[in-house]
């Protein structure tokens, strides 16, 4: 059988490769979901992306287009190597015309570099790094869903102004945290403000407790956690242990999901400030997505890393639909030139450097009594819009915009 | 550093070193006694802790029901596994063990994972122990506390039993020579079973403990384990009281680590490992054969 389908499969290139004009190559788009999927970032990305992008691909109505798309998915550990070596195998013998989501800046960025050198296409959802727009940017690379420039303006910022102006930096000691902390670190000087001081704590930490007793002991009044996931929420539990917040100090968690509200309990979260680009029970069309979701994935919610993979989908396809081709350079070209629109992040536009510009909301986590129904998690504080969400694109350093 | 906030991480280390003590010490009694390397360890920790927030949402019954009940059921789980599994392999070498406890391990977090999720579950702190004291350096809450008093009192009491009660006697002879034992007319075949059980039932002793520190997140044991061995090895492989000094000595290490050079915090214990092992390889207490 499956050396029937391969010879199909050689026949069809063959045909292909004879017609003058773009093809999809070997008549198939390839998707790939490639995130992590056994450890600390499973439930905001995980199987809930492959679901998402199936879900876009039904929406599409690709089946009734004529279109035929599949969908893979792998788990890369959060290992930058084992992403290295899924994305060649997938680029060079499965087919893959277009890899999602990839969480975990140090994965993406590797992701990042294979993807241009092999001519493919990167939508990039669940990575916080702003690099991917700066100076790693790619002509093969679209960053969807938010950055770290995003998270540290929104949350930064408002908290800078509440009087949050000495700052101590509790970070991942990797590419992600980094990127996050000096990001952050950027806002709170210009604004005004003082860091005092910061410790680097490896990916997936069980015990904060000696990392919160130094930030308990800087006296600084905002301890910053540039980390995200499991660490995230261990962090924030621990702060409630050992007295943190009832000592005056304050926590801004500067990357916090739906799922790691949800994990926490409102007891545990309650108060905290953040920033997404998007919530589920904003407007009608993302509640019903959200139902629909849930439907599908055990019951958890759509995080922004969802939503992000969902909206990338559909606008790759529309790509590939106007292009009649699925060459990773040119989808992505066309990707910038046709202006954004999808039920979840409104109308919006791809920046030639690569960022997806839409509004950011800052958020606040309500207390249990405030919370009225399942998942019903967050205030809206205030809307940043989409010229204001995103760093400008002059200040990015990113090679492939003309000064 | 200020050596009153030095001392604060000292006693950090030392609750930490806690966990690693009661987990080492469940391995260490496990393989001296029926050398198998139990892989399972890092699960059993963490059903210890499901069983625990299994026993709040169900039947409402808090954490001191937990204390006594999880153990016992994940031991009873660990008794089902020896008895049809595990019973088979002693005569084999070690290797096979280990397999099959690793194979178990994978399988039961990947059930765990597929149902709870990995972003974990909540899980409080029992009021009695809420809160915390100032002691001037830090500020120690009163869980913490409460962990490492309660299990540095586990750890002695298995220590005594084992050590130097006649329950000892019986246990070392079935090692060393299981059939003249049994014509002693002791049951070795339960007596084995019943202290695989036991070391499990630690394992679920400190899941428990960790539930109000930690998320109850099914892979909460699985990187924790991996960090126990090295402790064990360090200790000396099914040494009891080895295991119990090391595993509060490498918290301590680990603690000092996390304010001198946080990057290496998760790297140290091995880096230990590594020169235990070439200067002497049966591990600190050990005995060489």
């Amino acid at each position: 059988m499956a050396v029937l389908r391969n010879m199909t499969a050689a026949v069809a290139l063959a045909f292909a490769a004879g017609g003058a004009h773009a093809q999809v190559s070997d008549g198939v788009i390839k998707i790939g979901v490639l995130n992590d999927q056994s450890s600390l970032y499973a439930d905001l990305a995980g199987q809930g992306s492959v679901i998402a992008a199936r879900m876009a691909v039904e929406d599409f109505g690709a089946a009734k287009k004529g279109m035929k798309v599949e969908i893979v998915s792998a788990d890369h550990q959060n290992k930058p190597d084992v992403g290295s070596a899924i994305a060649r195998q997938w680029y060079d013998v499965d087919k893959v015309d277009v890899i999602f989501d990839v969480p975990n800046s140090g994965v993406a960025l590797a992701v990042n570099q294979i993807t241009r050198d092999k001519g493919k296409a990167l939508i990039v959802s669940g990575a916080a790094t702003a690099d991917l727009s700066g100076k790693a940017c790619s002509p093969n690379t679209v960053h969807w869903t938010y950055d770290t420039w995003m998270l540290a303006n929104g949350t930064g910022n408002a908290i800078v102004k509440t009087g949050g102006d000495t700052w101590f930096f509790l970070t991942a000691d990797y590419a992600f945290g980094h990127a996050l902390e000096r990001d952050t670190e950027a806002v709170v000087l210009k604004t005004g403000g003082k860091v005092l001081g910061k410790v680097r704590h490896p990916l997936n930490t069980q015990d904060f407790s000696s990392f919160l007793l130094q930030a308990q002991s800087s006296k600084a009044k905002i301890i910053g956690l540039a980390n995200a996931g499991g660490d995230t929420t261990n962090a924030i539990k621990q702060a409630a242990e050992f007295g943190i917040v009832k000592g005056g100090q304050n926590l801004a968690g500067l990357l916090v999901f739906l799922t790691d509200v949800h994990g926490l309990g409102l007891n545990n979260a309650q108060g905290l400030i953040l920033t997404e680009s998007f919530y589920w029970d904003y407007n009608d069309q993302t509640r019903a997505f959200a139902k629909r979701f849930a439907a599908a994935d055990r019951g958890i919610h759509p995080t922004m890393v969802h939503a992000g993979v969902y909206a990338g989908v559909l606008h790759y396809l529309k790509a590939v639909e106007a292009l009649k081709s699925d060459d990773g350079t040119k989808v992505i070209q066309k990707m910038k030139e046709i202006p954004t629109d999808d039920p979840l992040f409104g109308k919006g536009r791809i920046r030639q450097d690569g960022r997806k510009v839409h509004p950011a909301y800052l958020l606040e986590v309500k207390k249990p009594s405030e919370s009225k129904y399942p998942w019903d998690y967050y205030k809206i504080r205030a809307t940043i819009p989409a010229e204001q969400a995103f760093r400008p694109l002059d200040q990015g350093d990113c090679p492939l915009v003309k000064k | 550093m200020p050596t009153q906030a030095l001392f604060g991480q000292l006693l950090l280390g030392l609750i930490n070193g806690a966990f690693y003590a009661l987990l080492s010490l469940g391995l260490s009694v496990i393989f001296g006694l029926l050398n198998i390397i139990n892989f399972t360890h890092g699960a059993q920790y963490m059903m210890g802790a499901f069983v625990a927030y299994f026993l709040l949402q169900w039947a409402g019954l808090g954490y001191w029901w937990a204390l006594v009940v999880a153990p016992l059921v994940v031991g009873l789980f660990g008794v089902v596994l020896e008895r049809t599994m595990l019973q088979r392999l002693y005569r084999l070498d070690h290797l096979y063990g280990l397999l099959l406890t690793f194979g178990f391990a994978l399988i039961i977090q990947g059930l765990f994972r597929h149902q709870y999720g990995s972003s974990g579950l909540p899980y409080s702190i029992p009021s009695q122990l809420a809160g915390g004291h100032n002691l001037g350096f830090m500020f120690l809450p009163n869980y913490r506390a409460w962990v490492v008093v309660f299990s540095l009192v586990v750890c002695l009491g298995t220590w005594y039993v084992i050590e130097r009660t006649r329950l000892c006697f019986y246990l070392r002879a079935a090692t060393e020579n299981p059939t003249l034992t049994q014509a002693f007319g002791i049951n070795v075949p339960r007596m084995i079973t019943l202290t695989y059980g036991f070391g499990v039932g630690l394992a679920a002793l400190a899941g428990v403990l960790a539930a109000p520190i930690y998320q109850v997140n099914p892979l909460m044991g699985a990187d924790l384990i991996i960090v126990v061995f090295a402790v064990v090895v360090i200790g000396g492989m099914g040494s009891i009281m080895g295991s119990i000094i090391t595993g509060f000595t490498l918290g301590v290490v680990e603690g000092l680590t996390k304010v001198f050079y946080p990057e290496a915090s998760n790297t140290v214990i091995f880096v230990i490992m590594a020169l235990v092992l070439l200067v002497k390889p049966a591990g600190l207490f050990g005995r060489a054969n």
